[in-house]
């Protein structure tokens, strides 16, 4: 694969910056709860860019931006509007908003844009291949020459400047907008107000929105917004390494998804593929390996701490069976000969025979303790009857609760309960 | 301590006749009507809370005691009404009123630690556009410590049990150092450990000479904690000592005809008899 400047520059460079505002903003529409309001404004924007057409005749940037902005703004205003008035949950009123404007926008583009070239799938899918720079040069270090300033594309400029705009926004306001992130009602108390610092932020999105999605597409544009911080929420549960893991990730998968568009393709001889759909796309793998090896709720991290939880149990509950077959209680419930097998490797039980050694009983007579001392519990405080009181303590004793000293000296069973180790 | 018993049978005067009320009292409610969609849930409120005493909110599912809190502090808006701290408007003493919102209210699965949660409690402090800076951190620190979870510092908050959450707050609350603290459930669903943290806590503020409005649902525990009460159902049923308030007819009164509560606070007044001082 063979990357070129007056090919991929512009493309990579508006991916990345797109990537970057939308990931670094995204963070607090998943953290607020409202992912949806990222598909709202990618999709409402469409008929502030045909009015703006209508309005004006012209296609200049500033104008289908403007245009743009104030059709992301008008759907923030209805989206409250209606969630206060209409009293329906925020995903409905969004879902309503976003759904009319659209099909608004596609209604207009067919009546009053035909003849011109504004079009919804451009809308949709975007297009980094129109950021092509013919004329630019065909080695890379010949970029770093100042001509190359001069023919930068007004959507990249766009684009540079919103991720200005975002980068400064969160960064100073970064203590306010999580407070009023976390609790919109104490920030509103102190005077920071939470619906002001709400609106501000939207509008940056919608900001962003618009300068993304002109490069991007708005279907990029969604999932630049929600799954970089949606990846971002499972890696981590600090704030700092949120807003630095999902920005990192967009601008990650920016470029990966752009080569990728190119290499894939051309490694089986086809032709290339839609680059915002396959930026796209390694989001959504990013997101996948995320929720399988992600180290606290990954599905990969909880079968680990489940089985070892499961070993340990078995592990316990042989050495309980024992202490109390030694008690003169018969061995009822049959254990795997691997899990023997672990309690000699470890040294709890003699090898050869099924007995406790001394290390071995200490710790079973230490989850007997802590079996007995429920059962006591729960009998006398909690007042379940004495011949209930067995199962829910059998699942209790493997709580890594700390052991009391002291204490009662038998369960309600009569039985002794082994005393505490200082 | 000073006294008042609200007489809540008199029409509130209109604003403009309204005595002059003292600048001592730390919260005083005008006349005030609250309404969600139409639908009145506070009728005519008038208030006046008692300095340097704690005070409990009582009264139904539904009576408007959280809803009393946010639109004295400005967060629901209000149909009518006056609200004034110190005798001033809120918008000029924020840093002097501390607010505990239910536990409910937040998402604790956000990526915050305990100690950035009571750090924002000095946010009005630090101001605008600051980082929170090391004083500030080693003010929140203390603040942890007094409700006993400095060595939980840098939990993620979904890590903490209830009453820990609970906990969180009222250090928060601390950390704003302020002279009025206004709680909404603060006992809700916490451990018999957080409680007597609370009650303390509430003890050593009122002998620090500040004030607390609590928002209660327990009515066996009101008059062991709380010196004052305020009777709610839409309106002020009453409000005064609670010695003189908690009695069966203003209980009858306000929870009037929800019979399995009625007895409930039937139960409450015959323990208060014994405890009454």
């Amino acid at each position: 694969m063979n990357l070129a400047p007056n090919i991929d520059l512009f493309p990579i460079l508006a991916a990345v910056l797109a990537a970057f505002c939308c990931g670094l903003l995204g963070n607090y529409l998943v953290l607020r709860r409202l992912s949806l309001m990222g598909d709202a404004m990618s999709h409402s924007v469409l008929p502030g860019l045909v009015i703006a057409f209508m309005l004006t005749g012209s296609r200049a940037a500033p104008v289908m931006f403007l245009g743009a902005l104030m059709a992301g703004i008008t759907t923030v205003v209805l989206v409250e509007l209606i969630k206060r008035l209409g009293r329906v949950e925020p995903g409905a009123a969004m879902g309503v908003v976003f759904s009319v404007l659209f099909a608004l926008g596609v209604l207009l583009i067919e009546r009053v844009a035909r003849n011109t070239d504004l079009d919804a799938d451009c809308v949709l899918h975007g297009q980094l291949e129109s950021l092509f720079w013919p004329d630019g040069p065909a080695r890379w270090l010949d970029v770093l020459h100042p001509a190359t300033l001069a023919a930068v594309p007004p959507q990249v400029w766009t684009l540079a400047i919103t991720c200005a705009v975002s980068f400064v926004f969160v960064l100073v306001l970064y203590k306010e907008l999580r407070m009023a992130a976390f609790d919109p009602a104490l920030a509103t108390a102190q005077g920071f107000h939470a619906s002001i610092l709400h609106y501000a932020l939207m509008v940056l999105v919608a900001g962003a929105t618009v300068a993304a999605f002109e490069a991007v597409g708005s279907i990029l544009v969604i999932a630049m917004l929600i799954v970089p911080a949606a990846i971002a929420r499972l890696l981590t549960d600090r704030m700092p390494t949120q807003l630095l893991l999902s920005t990192t990730i967009a601008v990650v998968a920016a470029v990966m998804g752009y080569l990728g568009s190119i290499a894939l393709p051309s490694a089986m001889d086809k032709p290339q593929v839609n680059a915002a759909g396959s930026i796209a796309i390694a989001l959504g793998v990013l997101f996948f390996v995320a929720m399988l090896f992600g180290p606290r709720d990954g599905v990969l991290a909880t079968a680990i701490r489940r089985f070892y939880l499961t070993r340990r149990i078995a592990l316990d509950d042989l050495l309980a069976a024992l202490y109390r077959h030694e008690e003169g209680s018969p061995i009822t419930s049959r254990f795997a000969p691997k899990v023997y097998a672990r309690a000699r490797r470890s040294g709890l039980v003699m090898p050869g025979q099924d007995t406790l050694t001394e290390a071995g009983r200490q710790r079973a007579a230490e989850l007997i303790r802590r079996h007995r001392l429920w059962e006591t519990y729960l009998v006398h405080r909690a007042g379940i009857s004495a011949d209930h009181a067995h199962e829910p303590a059998e699942h209790l004793e493997h709580l890594a609760e700390p052991l009391p000293s002291g204490g009662p000296q038998h369960d309600p069973h009569g039985k002794a309960i082994p005393p505490g180790v200082e | 301590m000073t006294t008042s018993v609200v007489h809540t049978s008199r029409r509130p005067s209109s604003l403009a006749e309204r005595p002059e009320h003292s600048a001592d009292s730390p919260l005083s409610i005008h006349a005030m009507t609250v309404a969600y969609q139409r639908k009145p849930v506070l009728w005519d409120v008038d208030y006046d809370a008692p300095p340097r005493a704690l005070v409990a909110i009582v009264g139904p599912n539904g009576a408007g005691k959280s809803t009393l809190i946010k639109a004295a502090l400005g967060l629901v808006p209000r149909a009518t009404g006056l609200v004034e701290f110190w005798g001033v408007p809120f918008k000029h003493v924020r840093e002097r009123v501390a607010y505990v919102p239910q536990r409910e209210s937040v998402d604790w699965t956000f990526p915050v630690s305990a100690l950035d949660v009571v750090c924002m409690g000095r946010y009005r402090r630090i101001g605008w556009f600051r980082p929170v800076g090391q004083a500030h951190k080693r003010a929140a620190m203390a603040c942890l410590d007094r409700v006993g979870l400095a060595d939980l510092a840098h939990r993620q908050i979904s890590q903490l049990s209830g009453g820990q959450q609970q906990r969180v707050f009222l250090a928060r609350a601390l950390a704003q150092e302020a002279d009025l603290y206004i709680m909404d459930e603060p006992f809700a669903g916490v451990d018999a450990a957080t409680e007597r943290t609370i009650v303390q806590l509430l003890k050593d503020l009122r002998d620090a000479g500040k004030s607390a409005i609590v928002v209660h649902h327990d009515l066996q525990t009101v008059t062991q904690y709380f010196d004052h009460a305020l009777l709610l159902n839409m309106r002020v049923v009453a409000a005064g000592p609670v010695e003189q308030v908690f009695t069966p007819d203003n209980l009858q009164k306000t929870y009037g005809g929800r019979l399995t509560l009625l007895s409930e606070a039937a139960e409450a007044v015959a323990r208060a008899g014994i405890n009454v001082r």
